[in-house]
């Protein structure tokens, strides 16, 4: 006799699936479309003078230098986001992880920065390093520090770095924490009793045991990078000075909000989105392989 | 991604827009006015909806010009498009250019048989907004223009007479020098660096922004501010910069905050942040005079030209509400109207019977430098350097400017091939622009 419950109806199991592959469809594919659609058209912004342009949308973009400029910068923002914001939180993490006394209190300041929204952390940090009224400008200058955002384009790019990974370091502490805590502890017990120090413990026990948690987030991270970040950008720099912070989804706004340029606009976003379809595949063939779970 | 969320903007827009009254027409009016300004509009409409019973004006704020813009075309596209909306003048090429869309306000007054006469107004002011034989395609309904202010207490701390200013770029540097020398942080910072130093550099000194006429001539336009005057003008700017003569404080409005700081002792900023620096520095403490200008580029300078937004009448409505559209339109450009506007914000005026009333009222002599505004814009008849801008993808072309124009202050690029960057790039959007309207 047959233990498991079954349902023998052929109509229940898309039924349950239903509301999701609904949701998916309304919002992923129907947008996604669209962004196809616009991305081989010219038009104004009001809908007439419609003009199919084959891909020209597309040639354009690819004979742009400054189109390249916002790729490379985006590759270089990225990357700092990611490496700055996971190896601060894993050691904020394991800091943590260790502390005794006033853990609690201490876990939940950490977790304070992830209620604050992209948009107002930017603007936060833009108010401590402003060159004429901010308090961390300020001090700068009296060590001799000229720190002027407005200005000079490579500490532009650092501000909305350090804020963009502040905005971000709570949720990955959140998730290095739960790794550690899921850690056997009688796994670090036993390397310490073979003699093993706190250092070799970490390298050769904790972090391969995180390293599934790392991959999630490393993923999380880049696409948070990728788009999460635009909200930072919009109310520091817009991106400015120059094109110093003008990463690849702030010029999709750009174009196609300020500028009404919604060809162009949607040929990017498509660009967008098979780069990360394709950064989140070769990160589940390859990086993947390399993680213990 | 687009399209849906520019239907959820129209939806959102309707919902908030249902509840009106019902035995009058209603008219939707969007516009970007936040805080004193928006309660500013909000007078104008009640005036004009307690002067007459048959048409209820609804004003809504819409956020920032490019949201309100963005709102619009959404709603537009939904086929909830409002009446009236605040459009800045950068767009207007891209206005005239959506064919099917816009109801242009000569036509409109004509259709509505509403008395209509052009020449009742300040000519920089509509010419702006005119076809190139002067047929009025959207009403204006703020402008401004930019003006020279200084800081008296900085000039009297360096030993210069407060009440006299610079009339002359090379007398505002020596002066600027004088005052940094002096203690002050920075000599001189301009406001929206390209429409001041840019676009108005061009009408005030008569040259050319851009071919055929600033662009009133056609669309196959090419960009022609990379000459010499204006890249001289920029690598001197670049130059005073290394001693904080010029100081670079950020795109549109942000550097007025280092004039109201007290920190500067020259400011050009458009006429209309005249009562917030007025707030910030005091009414005796701050002057306002014409832009100086450059005495062997031209022996007088010719006249500014505008900034700031108009009201564009969007096609699809049924005739009849179109009539109180005509009605609102010729109410906001009445003389009383305009004049109060005019006085409680600082914009120009419409109409010169405005700046009349205003005078007349004695406001100009208890408020001085408000009436430079108009007389820059007036200085002498416009020419066709002088008359406006209507450029195509003007938002992006701006963008390319500010960007080189960073390049410079940060020293990444000289003058020359700054601007002669930009007008590359900016020829690029110029072609892109034709392309999708021709």
């Amino acid at each position: 006799m047959e233990k498991r419950v079954t349902f023998n109806e052929r109509w229940l199991p898309y039924l349950l699936v239903g509301p999701q592959i609904i949701i998916t469809l309304v919002f992923f594919f129907w947008p996604s479309g669209q962004a196809i659609y616009q991305s081989v058209l010219i038009e104004d912004a009001f809908g007439g003078n419609s003009k199919f342009v084959y891909l020209d949308n597309f040639i354009r973009l690819f004979s742009d230098a400054s189109y390249y400029a916002s790729a490379r910068l985006t590759v270089v923002f990225s990357f700092l986001v990611a490496a700055i914001g996971l190896a601060l939180s894993l050691l904020l993490a394991v800091m943590a992880d260790r502390i005794i006394r006033g853990a609690t209190a201490y876990k939940a300041f950490l977790v304070w920065p992830y209620a604050v929204a992209p948009a107002v952390a930017g603007v936060l940090w833009g108010f401590l390093f402003n060159p004429s009224v901010g308090i961390v400008a300020w001090m700068l200058q009296g060590i001799g520090i000229e720190f002027n955002y407005v200005i000079n384009g490579n500490q532009a790019l650092l501000l909305v770095v350090i804020a963009a990974v502040w905005n971000q370091i709570s949720y990955n502490f959140l998730f290095f924490l739960a790794g550690l805590q899921s850690i056997p502890k009688s796994l670090i017990e036993a390397a310490a009793i073979d003699g093993a120090g706190p250092g070799r413990r970490f390298w050769d026990i904790i972090f391969p045991l995180l390293s599934p948690v790392g991959f999630f987030l490393l993923v999380v991270n880049i696409i948070y990078a990728f788009f999460g970040t635009f909200g930072v950008v919009d109310a520091l720099t817009k991106g400015g000075p120059g094109h110093a912070t003008n990463i690849l989804v702030y010029k999709v706004y750009n174009d196609g909000f300020r500028g009404q340029d919604l060809g162009g606009s949607s040929a990017q976003s498509v660009i967008l989105m098979i780069v990360v379809i394709a950064l989140t595949v070769v990160q589940f063939r390859f990086i993947e392989r390399r993680v213990h779970y | 991604m687009t399209r849906i969320l520019l239907s959820s903007v129209a939806a959102a827009a309707v919902l908030a827009s249902t509840h009106g009254a019902v035995a009058q027409t209603e008219i939707q009016f969007w516009h970007a006015m936040g805080g004193n300004l928006g309660e500013a509009v909000n007078a104008q409409v009640e005036g004009f909806n307690k002067s007459q019973t048959e048409y209820k004006v609804t004003p809504v704020y819409k956020g920032s010009y490019t949201e309100t813009l963005t709102a619009a075309i959404a709603a537009f596209r939904a086929k909830q498009a409002p009446h009236l909306v605040q459009v800045f003048e950068v767009g207007t090429a891209n206005m005239m250019a959506a064919k099917g869309a816009v109801y242009p306000v000569y036509q409109l007054m004509a259709d509505a048989k509403e008395p209509f006469d052009p020449k009742a107004f300040v000519g920089p002011v509509t010419g702006y907004y005119s076809t190139t034989d002067g047929k009025l395609l959207s009403m204006p309904f703020n402008s401004s223009t930019p003006v020279l202010y200084w800081n008296k207490e900085l000039l009297q701390k360096a030993g210069l007479d407060p009440n006299k200013p610079p009339t002359t770029w090379p007398e505002l540097g020596e002066m600027a020098k004088k005052a940094v020398a002096a203690g002050a942080k920075c000599g001189f910072t301009p406001q929206w660096q390209t429409w001041t130093m840019i676009e108005n550099f061009g009408a005030w000194h008569n040259l050319p922004y851009a071919t055929k006429d600033n662009g009133f001539g056609g669309i196959d336009i090419e960009l022609k501010f990379n000459d010499a005057p204006r890249v001289k003008h920029i690598a001197t700017l670049a130059e005073w910069s290394k001693d904080k003569t010029f100081v670079y404080g950020g795109r549109e409005g942000k550097s007025t905050t280092l004039f109201n700081a007290g920190d500067c002792a020259f400011h050009i900023a458009s006429s209309a942040t005249a009562s917030a620096i007025e707030k910030a520095l005091g009414k005796d403490k701050f002057g306002i005079g014409m832009m100086p200008y450059w005495p062997d580029v031209i022996a007088k300078p010719q006249n500014s030209i505008i900034g700031g937004a108009t009201l564009w009448v969007l096609q699809g409505k049924p005739a009849p509400e179109y009539k109180g559209v005509a009605k609102f339109l010729s109410y906001l450009s009445s003389g009383p109207v305009q004049a109060k506007w005019h006085q409680e914000t600082g914009y120009v005026p419409v109409s010169l019977a405005a700046a009349e009333i205003t005078d007349k009222d004695g406001f100009y002599k208890t408020n001085p430098g408000r009436d430079i505004a108009v007389k820059e814009l007036t200085l002498n008849p416009p020419t066709a350097n002088s008359k406006g801008l209507r450029i195509g993808n003007f938002v992006q072309i701006r963008d390319i400017v500010d960007s080189e124009l960073e390049n410079v202050w940060s020293g990444k690029k000289d003058a020359k091939t700054a601007l002669d960057d930009a007008v590359k790039a900016g020829n690029e959007q110029l072609k892109r622009f034709e392309a999708a309207n021709k």
